[in-house]
């Protein structure tokens, strides 16, 4: 323990710890702009800077351990000048079109220049001009509002071990670049999105495509479908100012109604369909000497990640398509059939806490007879933002339900949005279609929880299946690497790209941070304590998709909708 | 691009064995010598062979003024930019070689006959403001006699395309 005295106050630290977080621990606010928690700190914006006693100049609390005795003043006049004028000079050179931002009121420079009371331009700098990148079907990148702070770049390879951008050239021509400053879409970069949760500015924000949904649900000819992931219900009501770890489906479905999109489907549906495709390729593959150990698709980052960095893993990918792809093949073959409608005039959205989905829905590889499976994607915050310009509140909104026929789902397929949630659904089934009865304790307490690597062995008649569950690609990278090098006990890995799985997408609400995310986890297993119907093969509505529609798991149209193949992918890495 | 064909870069990859990244500048400034410039296809083999991403050895290199990542034209123009050139009026100039060649520095143009290089002194500061042309140096430039310079090489070029 160590004693020091914060603002005249008796404070007591870790050993070792840095002063901000201990700070941090205290309920005293530091601003940073570019600290990301468990990432190493760099000391960058300075504007953690607090006055200690004895020390000649100011002192960045993120990098500054704490020390027996330590007198720290963290708002004295000095440190608050200090702060003023970093920010004024991060205002020299930014656009200043606050209103037309992405980020107006979300923004963390923004916030801070309001806090410390900048009210005029007192350096005028260059302004810079940059090139907008907008050929990432996913990230739209603009330079201008960059204010160097490093947390993308850091996000980016410590977290995901992607280092797609760094910082190139100096000075004042600095800038966070890809190799050869090509656009994203040459580079390395996965779509994770998660630079955008990173970014207190609006120097990174998603490819909208809220435009190009409200022109289909205004165009009569075009019946829209909506379907809406398991992650996006957990999250959204934080968008609304709402407590953390609410579950809004029911008004959110009411609101997607109230939007106009005609029918509301559930992604988990879905997910409860890839349970079933999943878990019998698992059993195809170790019966009769498949490819293993077989590695989930889910999550389009982690499949860019895997063609490009790990091209040898691609046949151990599961053929399975992502559940929103699925759902969509489904909307315009399965449902559009019974519906009547002509496949060609369906519009497809999905709503996804994930902007890797909007790359996904582009691959050549998905969709049939020339139609698309998707559309258009819309991520958490866009549907916020849509529900919120039709002048609607969650909060006031009765209870909808999803549409008949792909709109039931077990609890199975809710926790998919959870780091381990695939996995722990498919046991449930793979015990089932191996043994023809439920597993004793549905609950895998070994899947859960926010570790980056979690792992289980499960015994499933005599056989010993061993399983693991990777967050964040780092983590993933850590896993291949080992199987790499010949370890072999492992017959099923699920991989989600963002660290905590999909209630942490790049996505999601802004400002994510560790407690949040255990919030939108604890909501997604409360559903499954407190729900009945827990296990994908008990979805009745998957029963009798199967029953008239695709046969059985694996059969030759499943294959047609279902299923795809994935391939070695060149770029600049 | 993954698995770059990088036969032509061997020999000099093959004197950086087991190298760390403290061989990353070396390793650049070998591949340039040898190319006249940084290569895509060359950072792509130094990232193999340091197990580096493209992007920090792209910031890396973009950090130094030494590298350039297009190939050197036929007339390279260097212009001194130190601080007696400043005061003599080298930024004039320069603003004369990029309008007139329609390239910036560390540029080269599309047909391959000019690039551009700013330096931040050549050592010959008392004949500034100095521009140095395939290492030939012009001293007490002007922008009237860099425009000169220019005529001068489209000339000889128009010559040999109609012999």
């Amino acid at each position: 323990m160590v004693n020091i005295e914060v603002n005249k106050r008796k404070v007591e630290a870790k050993e070792g710890e840095t002063l901000l977080t201990a700070l941090r621990r205290e309920g005293i606010h530091v601003p940073t702009l570019c600290h990301v928690d468990g990432l190493t700190p760099t000391g960058a914006c300075r504007l953690c800077a607090v006055e200690v006693e004895g020390a000649p100049a100011l002192v960045p609390s993120c990098s500054f351990p704490v020390s027996e005795g330590m007198k720290i003043q963290t708002h004295s006049a000095r440190a608050l000048e200090a702060r003023r004028t970093i920010v004024q000079l991060l205002l020299s050179n930014h656009p200043d079109d606050c209103l037309y931002c992405i980020r107006n009121g979300g923004c963390d420079l923004q916030q801070l220049a309001q806090e410390l009371g900048v009210r005029q331009r007192l350096f005028s700098g260059k302004r810079s001009v940059g090139k907008l990148d907008v050929s990432s079907p996913s990230i739209v990148r603009d330079p201008d509002k960059c204010i160097l702070c490093g947390k993308c770049v850091r996000v980016c390879e410590e977290v995901q071990g992607v280092a797609a951008i760094d910082f190139a050239r100096r000075g004042s021509q600095a800038t966070v670049a890809t190799a050869f400053d090509t656009g994203l879409n040459l580079s390395s970069c996965i779509n994770c999105g998660q630079c955008i949760i990173a970014c207190p500015t609006g120097a990174l924000a998603e490819q909208s495509h809220i435009d190009r949904v409200m022109r289909a649900i205004r165009d009569p000819e075009k019946t829209v479908v909506v379907q809406h992931a398991p992650a996006v219900s957990v999250t959204i009501a934080e968008e609304f100012g709402l407590k953390r770890g609410i579950d809004a489906n029911g008004s959110m479905v009411t609101a997607l109604r109230r939007l106009g999109f005609d029918r509301v489907f559930d992604t988990s549906f879905t997910a409860d369909l890839t349970i079933m495709e999943e878990a019998s390729e698992l059993v195809q593959r170790i019966q009769t000497g498949g490819v293993l150990p077989m590695l989930t698709s889910c999550s389009p980052g982690w499949i860019k990640f895997v063609e490009q960095f790990y091209p040898d893993f691609v046949p151990n990918l599961s053929t399975c398509k992502s559940p929103q792809q699925m759902l969509g093949a489904l909307a315009k073959s399965y449902w559009a059939e019974q519906e009547g409608v002509d496949p060609a005039n369906v519009f497809s959205v999905s709503i996804m806490p994930c902007v890797a989905k909007k790359f996904e829905m582009g691959r050549p590889e998905h969709g049939h007879d020339g139609q698309a499976d998707i559309d258009a994607v819309l991520t958490t915050r866009e549907l916020a933002r849509m529900i919120k310009t039709a002048g609607l509140s969650l909060e006031d909104l009765p209870a909808g339900k999803a549409d008949s026929p792909l709109g039931e789902r077990t609890t199975a397929g809710k926790i998919f949005g959870a780091t381990g949630g695939v996995m722990e659904a498919a046991v449930r089934t793979a015990h089932y279609l191996i043994t023809g009865e439920d597993l004793p304790d549905l609950k895998i307490q070994p899947l859960r929880g926010t570790q980056g690597i979690k792992e289980a062995a499960v015994e499933i008649a005599g056989i010993r299946v061993g399983v693991a569950v990777a967050s964040g690609l780092g983590n993933a990278r850590q896993l291949i690497e080992q199987i790499r090098n010949g370890r072999q006990d492992l017959h099923f890995i699920e991989i989600m790209t963002c660290p905590g799985g999909c209630v942490a997408g790049g996505g999601q609400p802004l400002n994510t941070d560790q407690d949040m995310v255990k919030a939108r986890l604890q909501a997604l297993y409360s559903i499954d304590r407190d729900e009945t119907v827990r296990t994908s093969h008990a979805n009745t509505e998957v029963a009798r998709l199967y029953e008239v529609f695709l046969g059985e798991p694996l059969s030759h149209k499943s294959h047609e909708l279902l299923h795809t193949h994935y391939t070695k992918r060149e770029v600049l890495i | 691009m993954a698995q770059v064909t990088s036969e032509k870069y061997e020999a000099i990859l093959d004197r950086h064995q087991e190298a760390g990244r403290d061989h990353l500048i070396p390793l650049l400034q070998e591949l340039q010598d040898m190319e006249g410039y940084v290569s895509r296809e060359a950072v792509l083999a130094i990232g193999q062979h340091l197990k580096l991403p493209a992007s920090k050895i792209y910031g890396v290199a973009t950090f130094y003024n030494q590298f350039r990542f297009q190939p050197q034209g036929k007339y390279h123009f260097m212009v001194c930019r130190g601080t007696a050139c400043h005061v003599k009026g080298s930024d004039k100039v320069l603003d004369m070689l990029v309008k007139q060649l329609g390239i910036g520095p560390g540029e080269t143009t599309r047909d391959r006959l000019f690039s551009l290089q700013v330096v931040a002194c050549m050592g010959a500061c008392g004949l500034s403001p100095v521009v140095n042309l395939n290492g030939e140096f012009y001293a007490k430039a002007t922008p009237a006699k860099v425009a000169s310079i220019i005529h001068e090489c489209r000339e000889k070029e128009s010559v040999h395309a109609a012999g």
